[in-house]
């Protein structure tokens, strides 16, 4: 009982080793320094997914070990997306004002600056002002704060409000998915401040390292998010393998026991809430840099729902299957989407796989939840022989002792 | 003998049904009682709210020698201050294993950055082999518990219920599945236990109750209808009437 961390959890160095040996495989075709057989868009989009990975992993804490269904991870991803590319945004336009200016006669002065900052940013919603919550667009180390503390903070406040009146089950899951649904709608105005439904774009050039490739930036940024993806799920994996763990899934399968036992279910709830948002907004900070482009259709309620899809189809409780799932997921998405699979001519109709990869994925969910409530990982029990004890039915109860339903029958 | 639990004149009403009249009840620091009635009589409620779970429309709940209010605390808060709880069904964790049930209920720590930075010492292995030991569950420690039969599963939660180390203990129907040796060793456990702290057991069945050999309570409508040795209660005309000469 004594064995080291490690050793208590094979699954960990398994999933760092398939981490390097991706990332290193990506790493020689890229075109920045290797055989350049992945192009710099297909490293983009690994990247991407690396990053969803790491979301997965937070909804799978907060769903797959406590029970909470929540569907506003994927708004803390982009809020945290928002607050990095605020600064993107800003830094760029800056050198680009900054270059423009130069050929005047005279010096500009701050002041100009940033007002011909903002004309250029905010021109396109008519407004040439900063609104407040752009006060710290122009310092690197504040928006990288405020990118994991207003998702936390909103996190904690939410959930503050949520689990300290009991709210549970698929009530909790209808509020968060409420609060998703107002963030986007609000980001959706013109005067919210970051641009309306044009979001933020140019956000795929880093400002200040001079004018790299985009080749080299998205494999430095595919390496970022596979860093982060492998600190995220050592953290995780260590979380859940303590009497933390213990408690939270305890909370999942009988919360009302846990108060009983003398653990204040609400607190473990809210922590587990605000440091999943925390790494989703990480994630997303990673995110939006690949993706070039954030708006506020990236936080509507139909994202969050994906990510309980991905979670449910690589396997609730068990880290490696919440990465599986978004993994193996999202890759058939961009596959179907892409417009790369053959369409299949029925005579009567043509089956578009773009048109039809949704309901591919709905069937897929639904197989899942039906014939494999373990999800894909649950593959993995098999392999190792591992079975739950088939003993048909439900306990009966005090009365018949331990035997259950069917077996009382005979 | 100054009480450690004094509940007086609650009262709790649910959509108009009266579950707890006036109640008033008293148990001393190491002391067993045993609390019989028909059904709806107000026992689990009774329960309820001593833990927390239910908050009563009037009356006071005191706990310890400097009383404090236990209306004012949060379910959490009551197992913590020293009160601990077994269901009538078995509730342990199914999903993990016998000693993690164990190591959850050890008394330590409760707060969520104290629990994720604990570490296991080797006096918490050993207490949690004892406890394990203690209700005959030594070579079930790794099983997960949702493998154990039902009477091992009420084991387990007795021994969780210990690991709270609690001053206060109230359990719900603890021999309700069990076998007739099983039932004796629990009797003789709930007696011990009850020399180093207070013991309440809610109870159907009178032979367990008389093995028991403890102060008994009637409740009936939600109040006490007669209290005394089980002898004393069961010539209680209004007792035969209610509940034993049905």
């Amino acid at each position: 009982m004594t064995k080291g961390f490690l050793a208590k959890n094979p699954s960990i160095l398994i999933f760092l080793a398939a981490l390097a040996a991706f990332t290193l495989l990506v790493t020689l075709g890229s075109e920045a320094l290797g055989l350049s057989f992945i192009s710099t868009s297909m490293v983009k989009t690994l990247g991407k997914i690396l990053c969803l990975c790491l979301v997965a992993l937070a909804m799978d804490l907060v769903w797959g070990y406590a029970g909470i269904l929540s569907l506003g991870h994927m708004a803390f991803f982009a809020v945290g997306g928002y607050m990095i590319g605020m600064w993107l945004m800003y830094a760029r336009t800056e050198e680009i004002v900054i270059a423009a200016l130069a050929q005047s006669p005279l010096p500009a002065t701050p002041e100009e600056i940033r007002q011909g900052i903002a004309t250029q940013i905010f021109g396109v919603v008519g407004a040439s002002d900063f609104p407040p919550i752009w006060a710290f667009a122009h310092s690197l180390p504040l928006q990288l704060i405020l990118a994991l503390a207003v998702p936390g903070l909103l996190a904690l406040v939410f959930g503050w409000l949520a689990f300290r009146s009991r709210v549970t089950g698929v009530y909790l899951s209808i509020l968060t998915q409420a609060m998703t649904l107002a963030l986007s709608l609000y980001l959706f105005q013109n005067d919210s401040g970051l641009r309306g439904n044009n979001g933020l774009s140019g956000l795929q050039n880093i400002p200040g390292i001079g004018e790299p490739s985009q080749a080299a930036v998205s494999l430095w940024l595919f390496w970022a998010s596979a860093l982060a993806l492998a600190c995220g799920y050592v953290l995780l994996a260590w979380l859940v393998s303590g009497k933390l763990g213990s408690v939270i899934r305890a909370i999942r399968d009988d919360e009302q026991r846990v108060r009983f036992l003398g653990y204040s279910v609400e607190s473990y709830k809210l922590f587990l809430f605000t440091l999943t948002a925390i790494l989703a907004a990480l994630a997303g900070v990673l995110y939006y840099p690949q993706a070039g482009i954030i708006n506020p259709a990236e936080l509507a309620p139909i994202a969050s729902i994906y990510l309980a899809v991905w979670v449910a189809i690589g396997g609730r409780g068990r880290l490696y299957g919440a990465v599986i799932g978004a993994a193996l997921v999202t890759l058939l998405s961009s596959w179907f989407t892409g417009g790369r699979v053959p369409d299949i001519p029925l005579g009567f109709a043509t089956l578009k796989w773009v048109d039809w990869w949704l309901v591919l994925l709905g069937f897929g969910f639904v197989a899942v939840t039906l014939f494999a409530p373990q999800g894909v990982g649950g593959l993995v029990d098999k392999l190792q022989g591992l079975r739950n004890p088939d003993r048909k039915g439900a306990p009966l109860g005090p009365d018949d002792g331990s035997l259950q339903e069917k077996e009382a029958v005979e | 003998m100054s009480a450690l639990l004094e509940v007086s004149g609650v009262s709790v009403t649910f959509d108009g049904f009266r579950a707890i009249n006036n109640l008033s009840f008293s148990i001393g620091a190491a002391e067993l009682r045993a609390i019989i009635g028909p059904n709806g009589a107000g026992k689990t409620t009774f329960m309820d709210i001593v833990t927390g779970k239910t908050r009563p429309d009037t009356g006071t709940v005191r706990f310890g020698e400097r009383p404090i209010s236990l209306l004012a605390l949060s379910e959490a808060q009551i197992a913590r201050a020293g009160v601990g709880r077994k269901f009538q069904r078995p509730t342990v964790f199914e999903d993990q294993s016998v000693a993690d049930n164990l190591t959850m209920a050890l008394k330590a720590a409760r707060g969520p950055f104290k629990v994720l930075f604990w570490k296991e010492t080797a006096a918490d292995r050993a207490r949690v082999a004892a406890l394990a030991a203690e209700v005959g569950l030594a070579d079930q420690l790794t099983r997960k518990s949702g493998e154990l039969s039902h009477g091992q599963k009420q084991w387990l939660e007795i021994g969780m219920l210990l690991a709270q180390e609690p001053r206060l203990l109230l359990v719900d129907e603890p021999a309700a599945g069990m076998t007739l040796a099983e039932r004796e060793h629990t009797t003789a456990l709930l007696v011990e236990m009850a020399k180093t702290r207070a013991v309440v057991v809610v109870e159907h069945d009178m032979e367990f109750v008389r093995r028991l050999n403890c102060k008994v309570t009637v409740l009936h409508e939600g109040a006490v209808l007669a209290e005394g040795s089980l002898d004393h209660v069961t010539k209680n005309p209004q007792v035969i009437e209610v509940y034993l000469g049905r």
